[in-house]
């Protein structure tokens, strides 16, 4: 399996868990801190709070670098989740309760393959946006700078989402199966 | 086992983070007891990474001192370690929904009558959350929706003329579902029901009755 940039990611991310490398650390805030900016900015905040918001987030990354879960999300996916959820504070929007994080205890890993083939997978899905067609890949942005409400998405999205919930399902079966 | 979903619509839009709060708390919810859906939900989230990734403003830029002034700040503050994981526990009332509760835990019942009990939970303005206890073997009064309406299985079932919902099951209805569902013998049913609209009854005594009901 060829390595793409999503596994990148995750050594430079295990790299800070395991050994607070501030190189690696410094890589990764080259490439989110902007695009999380950016995201940010699209999503109706002004410069200045976007510039701190994005700020908070990287020490986020940080600071939960050791709960990621490499067989489940992209790098990529895990800052959008912490971004949506500096975003949701920032602009005073409705509390949103979640479920209860399933954590791979510091004894366990997950299984090597399993991480491989969900960070091609996500690769993948980038791609499969990108050639979207151009209306269509506008809504799906538009839906996560938050401008959609839940009456404005689309009943049917499109999106190509079968393999990576599969995937992701695989995954949990064997977090599970390693809690019980 | 859980043979009803939440809807890719209700799953995206939870993924985006612009549900009402009442949504995001039945989202979590049947989450918290669904696999399937907590993998469907990661992979919306995935949508969201991809978006993030492609998200291109060259004019978008960190202040020159920021990556400075965020190691300064991870400096003061460790990384947080990996607990012991622990299997959540089954209980009826899920985490995100513990929450919800008073601080000892204790579902706060008022009687609507019949045996029917029911406690509004505290959320935003936006929708209405509430629990519902149905006794076994009881009707829910016949209703039509006004909205959106989400109602999810914590205990027991409830049957309607289409369909049965045990726990973990959740119930999407809207403005179309004219329904009267009944909770099924054996055990009293218990759901968290939320709406973005006030119930409409269609019958005369539970016109009357909607005012107690507090939505």
């Amino acid at each position: 399996m060829r390595a793409g940039k999503g596994l990148k990611w995750v050594t430079l991310l295990r790299r800070v868990a395991d050994t607070q490398d501030t190189d690696a650390f410094a890589a990764l805030f080259e490439h989110f801190a902007p695009r999380v900016k950016a995201f940010l900015i699209k999503s109706g905040a002004d410069h200045a709070m976007a510039e701190e918001c994005a700020q908070d987030v990287m020490v986020t990354v940080w600071r939960k670098a050791g709960q990621f879960d490499a067989s489940r999300a992209s790098v990529a996916t895990w800052i959008f989740t912490i971004a949506r959820n500096r975003r949701i504070d920032m602009l005073r929007r409705d509390r949103r309760p979640e479920p209860e994080d399933l954590n791979w205890g510091p004894e366990e890993e997950p299984d090597q393959l399993d991480i491989l083939s969900l960070q091609q997978e996500s690769d993948q899905l980038v791609a499969a946006i990108a050639e979207l067609p151009e209306k269509q890949r506008v809504m799906i942005e538009r839906a996560y700078f938050g401008e959609l409400s839940h009456s404005e998405i689309a009943d049917e999205t499109g999106l190509p989402l079968g393999t990576i919930k599969s995937r992701i399902r695989l995954a949990l079966e064997r977090l599970r199966h390693s809690l019980s | 086992m859980i043979t009803h979903h939440l809807s890719d619509k209700l799953l995206m839009a939870y993924s985006t983070g612009t549900l009402p709060e009442a949504f995001n708390l039945a989202v979590a919810t049947h989450i918290a007891m669904c696999d399937e859906c907590r993998a469907r939900l990661a992979s919306f989230d995935a949508v969201g990474g991809a978006v993030l990734e492609e998200v291109s403003e060259p004019s978008v830029t960190m202040r020159a001192d920021a990556l400075s002034a965020t190691l300064a700040r991870v400096k003061a503050q460790p990384p947080v370690q990996r607990k012991v994981a622990v299997p959540p526990k089954d209980d009826v009332i899920p985490a995100p929904l513990r929450d919800y509760l008073g601080a000892d835990g204790e579902i706060r019942w008022r009687s609507l009558g019949g045996g029917a009990k029911q406690m509004v939970l505290e959320t935003s303005e936006h929708a209405t959350a509430r629990l519902l206890f149905i006794p076994a073997g009881t009707a829910v009064p016949d209703h039509t929706h006004g909205g959106l309406e989400l109602t999810l299985v914590l205990q027991g079932a409830f049957a309607d003329e289409h369909d049965r919902f045990g726990r973990g099951d959740v119930e999407i209805a809207d403005e179309e579902t004219h329904h009267q569902p009944v909770a099924e013998m054996g055990e009293d049913c218990i759901c968290l029901a939320v709406t973005d609209a006030p119930l409409k009854f269609r019958g005369l005594i539970p016109r009357l009755a909607q005012p107690f009901l507090g939505i």
